[in-house]
């Protein structure tokens, strides 16, 4: 009983997290079909003969339609950009938050935590209305006599970029919180004593502690927003080519799993260093 | 030391950042007209229009039923992945490896994984038996024991095991030790757990779009399809119910959390 009960975690996230990978993996050697499912067996008996049909067709079909490429790096592109905002705007709210006085401390963590608790698809719907043509901002912009034309940001970039800033900006302050409290204010002290202006004192003390803090948040940033779907699915315009969208099309709309199935693995291929990074970042924070 | 103005004023925009939206979804959903951003007046009866609409309440019971089970057992799930985690067992650096990946793996590729799985399954021995409620509870079951671990293993941690060891010596068994000094020292670790694995449950559209089937459309489905079309007030007046009931939660979870670090101080 105290040997078999631990086992059960293993055992659920090894049949419902690991194994499916196998199975994708198997899918996206697998040949389309018209069927239910839809795709040919990759193995089978017949007549006491295995036969094994491995098909590269779906990965070699990825590289021929450039679509697929310039959706890979362009969510890489909207990723990085999206996480070094959300770094620039987390890093000085997480910095205030641990030198703040230690009873509002608790209160601003939990500013920060409240939203990400409430719907995420809502609060990216929230930004619909507010960009929109007639929306709130272009509204008060206009009766503030600062544009005569609304400005176009929904269904453009720009609003994806908006959409995963917001989003994930819980996610970055919360790990830079951790270590920045963590920071030994003797050493801020020492090298101020010692003549450092506080921005030196900054550069070359307070920033390279928290460089664990700045690496996890951003993985922590960076990794789903590469393969977001619902934001640029309601911010995102025509234009906004994101592989997650890709990924969805190809299974909902092409009903082609094998070609999905291709898209997924060669994005997991793409996350799997940021991820073996973050998992780095995280077993050290364990032990120290 | 007090911080500097640039600091301050670099706070409270973030703060602005993340809350002004949600008080814009709020506002506007007591907006009487079909625009929801042009004010046209008070009014409750986009409330109305949305409690007597059977397709939404449909589905939020299901979302309900979902986030509830799934919940519960990304909970027991976690307690047990944490109790390994923390206490030593074998296998710590796979189940470490294990529970951070889907924490950050995008949804998109859980969701396809999943279904596929499924579909697998159900060629090979004849479950799940088709895509429905079950399929979603367990894919939900599955990320909110990641994120369920994550929070006990963090109090977990900070649990003298003195207290234990003592219950051990007086002669209680380890089951006893467990259900008797573990579980109510982890208490409020366990119920942030539980109620973070339901709100997210009840926040998917990604993962439950590939795993479910039809006639099991989840409440973040239809508002899915819904807001894919425009904005629309039913979904104002549904965000600020959510955000009431959230803000309601997450405070409770505050006060019991506050009231079980009193005795300890």
């Amino acid at each position: 009983m105290r040997r078999l009960v631990p086992l059960v975690p293993f055992l659920w996230l090894g049949l419902f997290f690991v194994i499916p990978f196998a199975v994708l993996l198997k899918i996206s050697f697998s040949e389309p079909a018209i069927a239910m499912p839809p795709y040919l067996p990759l193995w089978e008996w017949a007549d006491g003969v295995l036969t094994i049909a491995i098909n590269l067709g779906n990965y070699i079909f990825l590289t021929e339609d450039p679509l697929y490429l310039v959706s890979y790096l362009s969510s890489v592109r909207i990723a990085a950009i999206s996480t070094l905002v959300t770094l620039l705007i987390g890093y000085p709210m997480a910095y205030a938050i641990a030198r703040a006085p230690e009873g509002r401390r608790n209160i601003l963590l939990m500013l920060v935590i409240l939203p990400f608790w409430t719907s995420f698809l809502l609060r990216v719907y929230a930004w619909i209305g507010i960009l929109k043509a007639n929306g709130v901002l272009n509204n008060a912009l206009m009766s503030l006599g600062l544009i005569d034309q609304p400005l176009v940001i929904l269904q453009t970039d720009i609003a994806v970029y908006l959409g995963i800033v917001y989003t994930y900006l819980p996610f970055m302050i919360l790990p830079l919180y951790a270590t920045l409290s963590r920071l030994d204010g003797d050493l801020l002290e020492a090298s101020a004593d010692l003549g450092a202006r506080p921005l030196t004192t900054f550069a070359t003390v307070t920033l390279p502690l928290s460089m664990p803090g700045v690496l996890a948040g951003s993985m922590l940033v960076f990794i789903p927003a590469v393969g977001e779907y619902v934001i640029p699915a309601l911010l995102g315009g025509p234009d906004t080519l994101m592989i997650g969208t890709v990924l969805w099309n190809e299974f909902f709309l092409n009903r082609d799993w094998p070609v999905a199935s291709a898209v997924a693995i060669v994005m997991v291929l793409v996350l799997a260093l940021p991820i073996a990074l973050l998992r780095r970042i995280q077993s050290r924070a364990e032990k120290a | 030391m007090r911080s500097p103005v640039a600091l301050r004023i670099v706070v409270v925009a973030g703060f602005l950042f993340l809350y002004a939206p949600i008080l814009s979804l709020v506002i506007y959903s007591f907006n009487e007209s079909r625009l929801v951003t042009v004010w046209s007046g008070f009014s409750l009866k986009w409330y109305g229009e949305l409690l007597s609409d059977p397709q939404i309440i449909g589905a939020a019971w299901i979302s309900l039923k979902v986030a509830f089970l799934s919940a519960s057992i990304a909970t027991v799930l976690g307690t047990l992945a944490a109790l390994v985690l923390v206490r030593g067992g074998r296998g710590r650096a796979v189940l470490g490896g294990l529970v951070t990946a889907p924490l950050v793996m995008p949804e998109v590729i859980i969701g396809l994984s999943l279904l596929l799985l499924f579909v697998a399954m159900e060629g090979l021995i004849g479950w799940p038996g088709g895509r429905g409620l079950l399929t979603i509870v367990i894919a939900h079951a599955t990320f909110g024991a990641a994120f369920a671990t994550v929070v006990i293993e963090a109090r977990m941690v900070t649990l003298d095991r003195a207290v234990e060891d003592a219950a051990q010596d007086l002669g209680a068994g380890p089951l006893r030790v467990f259900f008797d000094v573990t579980l109510p020292a982890l208490a409020p670790a366990l119920v942030s757990a539980w109620l973070l694995a339901f709100t997210l449950s009840l926040d998917d559209v990604v993962i439950a779009s590939f795993v479910a089937g039809p006639g099991s459309s989840t409440l973040p489905m239809v508002i899915f399809s819904k807001v894919r079309l425009g904005v629309s007030p039913e979904v104002n007046a549904l965000a600020t119910l959510v955000i009431v009931l959230v803000s309601c939660l997450v405070l409770i979870a505050a006060w019991v959390s506050a009231r079980q670090r009193v005795p300890e101080a």
